[in-house]
């Protein structure tokens, strides 16, 4: 569940054009009401490679990995590479500027001192981004997450550049996807609220990365997301805070907290075994607790949590590699790697937004 | 020579009509010279005026020989003033562009009556000399009114009319320009009236009137 | 508090008396803030609209990409540099006509506004998200500045139709876009333009710096910031030119008010030494005499600001079609002005004021409390003014001298016209005063001498509206025969430059090989002239270059100004050469005989030039070379144009084939008589303002002198009745008094003729070569000029005739008046 910050000003494009004023409309006006678009509904049999392209007819959907990296001396870096498409109107994709998508990408490096955001922009239909099936590619300008095989997500490339900083990586992966909440479905709020969602958290990651000049030879593990939808947000909730967790029992763990306007947070997250089986985690089962704050960008961001899942026997400290991860992009949110101490230790990503 | 006779003038004011003189009859023989006395706003600038043909009567006449100005035109009284007037005014009203040489022989060439012999004369007369280049702006109150009668007097008028000539200047001045000017009209037929309010100037011509109350006495 | 109010009042109490001297500070005030501020709009207003249609795109002007001859080029181009990594935005450019407006000219752009550079601001602002999906989400928006709405007499909201049959998207009001732009989405500009997957340009950040990639070499060129937008620098001189009318002006309106304060001064003399003897302080006396002077001038200036907007107002039309015309500028036909243009306005007045009263505030402040005998008589105060005069012109002479020998730009050529202008104004009284001495000693007639001494004595009061008449009139001269000889000169060269038959602009390169073909076998035409054309940058300045094929034609039509010797254009042909138009030549100080550099996509190249030729009316750099080294540069050009020789009597069966065979429309062929009807309306519309302007400075000078003679008209009296006590009519006066002023009048006209004649050449072979980069023949039209000088008399006779009627109208009572001593 990656629902982030940029998404915003895609939802106010279409509160723009379509109704009066984005009010009360949730964060990033993702509570705003789905009109004609595809909803999500439970029980969508998943299909690949077809569910790895765009799907016609929702509103938001998002190619999100994020992979944390580690230089030959030891040195802790964190990548994210995202590409958001978002529809304008709820029409099959067409050529030429008559087409009604946004594409939207953001990528980023951090290191334990710096951290550097790029984002680009572009309109579909003329092949300035997008997504292709057979062989794969989600591409914006020179930013690519292409497919190097046969087999779509088995070997890939994933690239950015801007002006301080650039990386060229290879994922590579055997295991299986993950289907998160229930088969793919994954639900948003007590309303009903949902996604479709499936990830592949078992990357391999390993390449080159530039820094304001400087290269690093880094490798690493690297999670990537999949999410479409028309209306994941309810009119009240504000934002959220996003984990996905590499621990170094070789479990992955996926929580997500959506703070609400009245009333307590909605909390869930998967448990995702070594094996890859899964079990999703409820509300009850989870204490997520901010432990820390650090003033970032004028706002008082909670960078250091400690979680429990008592029936893992998991009790951790979450901790920010470097506490100034601030998106500065035209919508600003917070994105950065984290390390974890205590009964399992890890790394993992942490997205904070809506502060 | 000079005949006034039954004459009247008002002038328009804001406070309505303002009687100046009211039947005024004079006579002035030949070569005679006249003080016209009288308070301040008598009305001897005006009779001074209307015999000058500067203004015209509202009823009565002026008459000099032939001439009767009540019936002349503008054109006619130009002529009058041209040929047969001197005028010296308190001011002097020389004319400020024309050097004292042509500021003397400006009337009698205006009258065509210029007479180099006769303003040689004048000229030595009035000591005027050392001063013919010069500009009248450059000249002292007496030296600019000694200027003004060479130049009323070199064309030879048969009628020397001035308006309080030694107004201006001071005893001495005044006593010097007096002697010149009765000295000179010795020697010419030229008639003299003179407005004066002084008496010590009065007495030295030979008639004397008095202007009261728009009548002389 | 009381002392102040009291001396106020006591001085304020002048001008009740003196009506006419009020009107006349006000009115000079007025006059020389009006035309200055009005100019000041004018300028502001266009300088606004570059500034507008500069920011079009960006918040400052923006690097580009284009292809070399300014063709348009494939969309696909633009994807391929984004995937390269290059953050370009791409924008397509072209002229639509619609339907109901086929005489208006309107520019489309089309912008692609998610793709553009993030500092990018449109029109002015940064574009809000929601703006931007409105923008290009069907129906999406046409971006239209009010002005052009209005001109258009089109609503916000309407989707007019072209005349291509397309309808716009709503019409969207924006106050900052440039005038005569629409702006719309890419894509609907390329169904709009029916231009389908073409682009004309690609917007690049303005900090972005790297080299094209190889593949790109040579179909694209950058063009960096300071090269997109030459309109500021273009149109320049043309402001310049309007400013110094402005201040001439202003000078001329300063003029006036210096007289008129002068003269009331001088009447309240009597009264400051009242004021002085009564206890008020020099200090408060001056420091009233400021406030007075400080009130005028805020009611002088208010009104000059009122009637400098209209003025502008009136003028802008003119002015908008002249930088049309020769610059292809869009400026705003409707006036937006800031409050700082009305406030310095005011100030201006303000300034003006002080300036033409410090003199009489100075003698104020130095007046002796007794009045005292002037000890200097005025001949002696008037040789001493008259030396002045002399050495002040003799020096603004030699200023004007140092700046013809030495100077090298065009400000030296706006001081050598100073020099010049005020020289002779200052030399003005000398020289009439040194034509009347003489005369005066000849003068036999009693009233011929006083004449001419009270003429000269006349001098110092009436020079000033004399040096303005003079200032007016051979300014009048020097634009007037410059600008007849500018369009003999040009009309001529036209004749020689345009002298093939027909001219057709091929509609793409395809196109272009195939007409050219075509056109090579038809046998009705005697020639076919193929030009190529790309355009360059050299050493700064934006050219144009023309590749021509050998041939006799040019050798009988186009004329050089000069040669390397020998034969240019066998040169033109074989050698490595060139030839430059004569303003690109004075530009780069290059002469026949040099070597230029021009840069290609294949190297530099640097030809010899073996001929400069005139190119009148064009702001941009012509370059001459032959079509084989052109094409040795640029391989991929097509001739863009050919140019026809034929009989006049085939053009229809040839127009008909044409059109049958490659299907152009009506802008893409053009004949001569055309082409020639169109160059001559662009040069009078470029003139017409400043024609205005002039008679205008002429009117201001007419309204001096009318000024002068009044204020005069009341001392006048002291000095004429004496004469009219001693038996001179008031005719014979009134006859006097205008043939003074006629005889000072014709005396100035005569002497502004030279004046004015000198101007020109000025203009003609020093600001215009500074200014357009061309030289004009010094040409004088009799018959232009005897038109001016009958002008300057009637303006003369009109400015004499009410101080004339009313010395006729003055009764015998009011010159007594100046006898009187009693009553």
């Amino acid at each position: 569940m990656r629902i982030n910050g940029v998404v915003l000003m895609l939802a106010l494009l279409l509160a723009g054009c379509d109704q009066p004023a984005p009010e009360d409309k949730g964060f990033a006006g993702m509570g705003d009401q789905a009109q004609s678009y595809t909803p999500v509904v439970p029980g969508r049999v998943f299909s690949f490679p077809a569910d790895h392209g765009a799907h016609d007819g929702f509103r938001i959907e998002w190619w999100y990995i994020t992979a944390n990296l580690k230089d030959q001396q030891g040195n802790d870096f964190g990548v994210q590479w995202t590409l958001f498409r978002s529809a304008l109107k709820p029409v099959a994709e067409q050529g030429g500027w008559g087409n009604q998508t946004i594409w939207l990408g953001h990528a980023a490096v951090t290191s334990r001192t710096v951290h550097h955001a790029a984002e680009r922009y572009a309109r579909g239909g003329v092949g300035q981004a997008g997504v292709r099936l057979a062989p794969f590619e989600a591409w914006i300008d020179d930013w690519m997450f292409a497919s190097q095989a046969q087999d779509p997500l088995s070997e890939m490339q994933l690239s950015a550049r801007d002006k301080q900083f650039s990386y060229q990586l290879r994922l590579t992966s055997s295991r299986p996807l993950v289907l998160q909440g229930d088969k793919g479905f994954s639900q948003k709020s007590e309303e009903g609220q949902a996604s479709y969602y499936y990830s592949q958290p078992f990357f391999q990651a390993s390449g080159t990365l530039q820094i304001d000049g400087q290269t690093y030879t880094v490798s690493g593990p690297a999670w990537l997301d999949r999410e479409w939808s028309s209306q994941p947000l309810t009119a009240n909730q504000t934002g959220w805070d996003w984990f996905s967790l590499h621990l170094d029992s070789g479990e992955h763990v996926m929580l997500y907290r959506m703070r609400q306007k009245d009333g307590a947070p909605y909390v869930t997250g998967t448990w995702i075994a070594a094996d890859g089986q899964i079990q999703t985690l409820r509300s009850e089962q989870i204490s997520l607790v901010p432990q820390d704050t650090a003033k970032v960008a004028d706002r008082s961001m909670p960078v250091k949590w400690t979680i429990r899942i008592p029936d893992k026997h998991l009790d951790i400290a979450v901790d920010a590699l470097n506490r100034n991860a601030w998106m500065d992009l035209r919508i600003p949110y917070w994105e950065g790697p984290v390390h974890i101490s205590g009964s399992h230790p890890g790394q993992g990503y942490l997205e904070m937004t809506g502060y | 020579m000079l005949e006034v006779r039954d004459v009247f003038k008002s002038y328009a004011t804001p406070q309505g009509l303002l009687p100046v003189l009211q039947g005024v009859d004079l006579t002035l023989g030949a070569g005679g010279s006249l003080a016209l006395m009288g308070e301040s706003g008598s009305g001897k600038s005006t009779l001074l005026h209307l015999i000058a043909g500067l203004d015209k009567v509202d009823s009565g006449s002026i008459r000099s020989g032939k001439h009767r100005l009540e019936s002349m035109n503008e054109a006619q009284l130009a002529n009058w003033r041209r040929t047969e007037i001197g005028l010296v005014f308190q001011q002097f009203n020389l004319i400020g562009s024309l050097r004292v040489e042509d500021n003397l022989a400006f009337q009698a060439r205006l009258a065509g009556r210029h007479d180099s012999r006769w303003q040689a004369h004048l000229v030595q007369r009035l000591g005027l000399g050392d001063l013919l280049t010069r500009y009248p702006e450059q000249l002292s109150g007496g030296q600019q009114q000694r200027v003004a009668l060479g130049r009323a007097l070199a064309s030879q008028p048969k009628l020397l009319l001035a308006d309080e000539p030694t107004g201006s200047l001071d005893e001495a001045t005044s006593d010097d320009v007096l002697r010149l000017l009765l000295e000179l009209l010795d020697d010419t037929p030229t008639t003299l009236l003179m407005v004066t309010h002084s008496q010590r100037v009065a007495a030295r011509l030979a008639q004397r009137v008095v202007l009261s109350n728009g009548r002389l006495a | 508090m009381r002392v102040w109010r009291q001396t106020l009042r006591a001085l304020l109490s002048h001008w009740r008396r003196h009506p006419v001297q009020f009107f006349s500070v006000l009115t000079g005030l007025w006059l020389a803030t009006s035309l200055l501020t009005g100019v000041e709009a004018l300028n502001s207003q266009a300088r606004d609209s570059y500034a507008r249609a500069s920011q079009m795109i960006g918040g400052e002007p923006q690097a580009s990409l284009s292809t070399p001859n300014g063709a348009l080029f494939p969309q696909r181009w633009f994807i391929e540099l984004r995937r390269e990594g290059w953050p370009v935005s791409p924008v397509l450019q072209g002229r639509l006509t619609l339907k109901g407006h086929e005489d208006q000219r309107v520019q489309l752009m089309g912008i692609e506004p998610v793709s553009l550079p993030a500092d990018s601001a449109v029109a002015g602002q940064a574009m809000a998200i929601e703006r931007i999906v409105e923008f290009f989400t069907p129906p999406g928006n046409t971006w239209i500045s009010p002005e052009t709405l209005r001109l258009l007499g089109l609503r916000e909201g309407d989707t007019p139709p072209t005349v291509g049959g397309h309808r716009l998207p709503p019409l969207l009001v924006q106050k900052d876009m440039a005038p005569g732009l629409l702006l719309v989405d890419i894509g609907v500009a390329q169904a709009l333009l029916e231009q389908p997957e073409q682009l004309s340009r690609l917007l690049l950040p303005k900090e972005f710096h790297q080299a094209l990639p190889a593949s790109f070499k040579d179909r694209l060129q950058l063009k960096s910031s300071g090269e997109e937008n030459n309109l500021a620098r273009l149109t320049e001189s043309f402001h310049l030119n309007l400013d110094a009318l402005g201040f001439l002006s202003f000078v001329v309106g300063l003029f006036i008010v210096h007289a008129a304060i002068g003269l009331a001064l001088e009447q309240r003399r009597g009264l400051l030494r009242t004021l002085r003897a009564c206890g008020v302080s020099a200090r408060m006396l001056v420091a009233c005499l400021v406030v007075e002077l400080g009130v005028l001038a805020l009611i002088g200036g208010l009104f000059g600001v009122i009637s400098g907007y209209w003025l502008a107002s009136v003028l802008l039309p003119d002015v908008a079609a002249s930088l049309r015309g020769l610059y292809g500028a869009e400026v705003a036909g409707q006036l937006r002005l800031s409050p700082v243009w009305w406030f310095s306005g005011i100030g201006l007045s303000l300034l003006g004021a002080l300036l033409a009263g410090a003199n009489s505030l100075l003698r104020a402040a130095r007046l002796p409390l007794l009045a005292v005998a002037d000890p200097q008589a005025w001949h002696q105060q008037y040789t001493r003014w008259l030396r002045r005069q002399g050495w002040l012109a003799t020096g603004l002479l030699v200023i004007a001298l140092a700046a013809l020998i030495w100077g090298n730009s065009l400000s030296s050529g706006f001081v050598l016209m100073a020099g010049l202008l005020l020289g002779a104004a200052l030399a003005l009284p000398v020289l009439l005063s040194a034509l009347l001495t003489p005369l005066l000693g000849r003068s036999r007639s009693v009233l011929g001498q006083w004449f001419l001494a009270d003429c000269r004595q006349q001098l110092p009061a009436l020079s000033l509206a004399l040096m303005a008449l003079l200032l007016a009139l051979a300014a009048n001269i020097g634009a007037g025969s410059m600008t007849a000889g500018f369009r003999q000169t040009f009309n001529d060269w036209l004749g020689q430059r345009l002298s093939a038959e027909l001219y057709i602009n091929p509609t793409n390169p395809a196109q272009a090989r195939e007409m050219h073909r075509w056109l090579k076998q038809q046998p009705n035409v005697t020639a076919v002239l193929p030009n190529w054309e790309v355009s360059v940058t050299l050493q700064g300045w934006p050219a144009d270059v023309f590749g021509i094929i050998d041939h006799p034609h040019y050798r009988q039509h186009w004329p050089l100004l000069d040669n390397s010797g020998g034969d240019p254009w066998g040169k033109l042909a074989t050698d490595d050469a060139v030839m430059l138009s004569e303003q690109l030549a004075r530009r780069l100080k290059l002469k026949a005989g040099d070597h230029l550099s021009i840069a290609t996509p294949n190297g530099t190249w640097s030809p010899r030039i073996v001929g400069i030729y005139a190119d009148y009316g064009n702001p941009k750099g012509h370059v001459l070379i032959s079509s084989d080294h052109l094409l040795r540069g640029w391989p991929q050009l097509t001739p863009n144009r050919f140019n026809l020789r034929i009989d006049p009597a085939q053009i229809p069966a040839l127009l008909t084939a044409l059109q049958t065979r490659f299907e152009l429309d009506d802008s893409r062929i053009i004949d001569q008589a055309r082409l020639k009807g169109w160059s001559v309306q662009v040069f009078e519309r470029t003139f017409a303002a400043t024609a205005a302007l002039n008679s205008l400075t002429l009117a201001v000078a007419g309204v001096a002198l009318f000024i002068s003679l009044l204020t005069q008209s009341q001392s006048r009296l002291g000095q004429l009745a004496p004469l009219w006590a001693l038996g001179v009519t008031r005719k014979q006066l009134m006859l006097l008094n205008l043939g003074q002023t006629w005889l000072l009048a014709v005396l100035t006209l005569l002497l502004a003729l030279p004046l004015g004649i000198a101007l020109a050449w000025c203009l003609d072979a020093v600001i215009n070569v500074q200014a357009f980069g061309w030289r004009l023949p010094l040409r004088v039209f009799p018959l232009q000029l005897l038109q001016l000088m009958g002008l300057a008399l009637l303006a003369t006779l009109l400015a004499s005739a009410w101080p004339l009627y009313s010395l006729y109208r003055t009764q015998p009572a009011d010159l007594l008046r100046t006898f009187a001593h009693e009553d």
